[in-house]
């Protein structure tokens, strides 16, 4: 399969390189998507996911077909368009990320550490099990309603440190999350920047990760990109799994409440 | 203690907790982050003006505190020893375009850039510029009196002086640049010869 995704891809970044010096515009990855239509890499890397949702692993040789992501026991339709949210059975407000890796520990008997030590692929690596695993989820949720429960005192609180992070302001630079994302219709270079206060921008760049990352040839979920946004903040590195990164991606999916799922994305 | 107690009455009262938890905030944020590179958890604790700049820009009020600290930064803004302001204009243009530095996968012996085209269009004929902050083409039209030069070096050195709470990095005060790059920043800002002072299509009839 390896060998088919590659010469599947050619053809197309071919188009790319001989569109890119013709369209030296913001408008340039659009027209891409255009003329991607629905093909989009990530297809592979949702196969992938759901490959390993159904393969026995670990000391207990279990599958996560038993995994309750929030909707019931093994229920995958429509579970990741309600993330994060409370689990009564860990007391705490999970994203799905974190809630696949309490099941790898629970169901399979995994260490936890050792797979949150390297949740996603470095640049010139496949993707990793998490990422194809939380690619497929989101398109178990494409095109339904983005709908983050809010029900309980914890998924509230949640929110609030959410926003406080959002416009919390620190490093060399003094770049919070809001110094990018609290206009809208700016951009950095040419890379336009979603107003993530605003509901449809939001809830339309929140409905569109996972992405397959055309520049890095592999699929990025909200949590990689969470944690690459920091970097370029001057931060030290976001711990995956942190309060901080569950806190901003229940501020982004209660902002973009009502919006629709279209991930995987297709991004530069 | 008291807040605790007042917080577990309301709770009991209206059967829910709290949601602002302003108090716990700087304890999240720090168990939520490691060292990476030159990134380490000190970047995390703020500064006055960056506790006072963390809020919606909505909720934002020029009050006697936010003008005390425009003055503080104002006064602590230092200007070049020799008096001269303007260094070289083509190796400003570099530091202009320079976006690395500081981020935990830079190499912090390589010099840091201003990343200036993240965010202000510039030389007309570079395309790939932000919007964040204005257009500084022609900028150089404001020419180069004694205020002017002042005026710029402070907005580099530190833009709060002037607009508290502005998105702009403090390339002095946080030691981004270096005395020398700010000079060819000046430069490239504020030259004739400059390419930011050009106009698209070739030399500026102005000058």
């Amino acid at each position: 399969m390896t060998l088919y995704r590659f010469v599947m891809m050619i053809p197309r970044w071919w188009l790319l390189l001989m569109v890119v010096p013709a369209l030296a515009d913001e408008g340039i990855f659009d027209q891409y998507r255009d003329l991607m239509g629905d093909d989009n890499p990530a297809i592979f890397v949702i196969e992938e996911g759901e490959e390993f949702w159904v393969q026995s692993q670990g000391p207990s040789a279990a599958t996560l077909e038993a995994c309750d992501l929030g909707l019931g026991t093994g229920v995958t339709r429509g579970a990741y368009a309600q993330f994060p949210r409370y689990f009564a059975d860990t007391d705490r407000v999970m994203d799905i990320e974190t809630r696949l890796l309490y099941c790898m520990e629970t169901l399979q008997g995994r260490d936890r550490e050792v797979i949150a030590a390297k949740p996603y692929s470095l640049r010139g690596d496949f993707g990793t099990e998490l990422e194809a695993l939380v690619t497929w989820l989101a398109a178990e949720s494409e095109g339904m309603t983005i709908a983050p429960e809010q029900a309980h005192p914890k998924e509230r609180a949640m929110y609030a440190m959410g926003e406080e992070i959002f416009f919390y302001r620190a490093g060399p630079h003094d770049f919070s999350c809001a110094t990018c994302h609290e206009q809208s219709n700016k951009r950095i270079r040419l890379q336009q920047l979603p107003n993530l206060t605003e509901h449809t921008e939001v809830a339309e760049a929140y409905g569109s990760w996972p992405a397959y990352r055309m520049s890095q040839g592999l699929v990025r979920t909200m949590g990689w990109r969470l944690q690459d946004c920091f970097r370029q903040q001057r931060w030290p590195g976001l711990i995956f799994g942190s309060e901080v990164s569950i806190a901003l991606q229940t501020y982004m999916a209660v902002n973009a409440t009502g919006g629709i799922m279209t991930a995987p994305g297709l991004k530069r | 203690m008291k807040a605790t107690i007042y917080r577990m009455t309301l709770v009991m009262w209206i059967g829910v907790a709290p949601v602002a938890v302003s108090e716990d905030l700087a304890s999240v944020i720090h168990a939520s982050f490691s060292d990476s590179g030159q990134a380490t958890l000190m970047r995390l604790e703020q500064d006055p003006l960056q506790q006072r700049c963390s809020q919606p820009r909505d909720k934002r009020v020029d009050d006697d505190i936010a003008m005390a600290l425009r003055q503080e930064r104002l006064n602590a803004v230092v200007f070049p020893e020799d008096g001269n302001f303007l260094g070289d204009w083509q190796r400003g243009s570099a530091v202009a375009a320079s976006g690395r530095g500081l981020q935990s996968n830079d190499d912090p012996s390589i010099a840091n850039g201003g990343n200036c085209y993240a965010c202000h269009q510039l030389a007309p004929t570079e395309v790939a510029y932000g919007t964040l902050g204005p257009s500084l083409t022609q900028y150089g039209l404001r020419g180069q009196s004694e205020a002017m030069l002042r005026y710029t070096w402070t907005k580099l050195w530190d833009t709060h002086a002037f607009n508290l709470c502005s998105h702009m990095p403090r390339f002095g005060a946080q030691k981004i640049l270096t005395e020398q790059q700010l000079k060819d920043v000046m430069a490239f800002l504020l030259d004739p010869n400059s390419s930011v002072n050009q106009s698209a299509e070739g030399p500026s009839s102005a000058h």
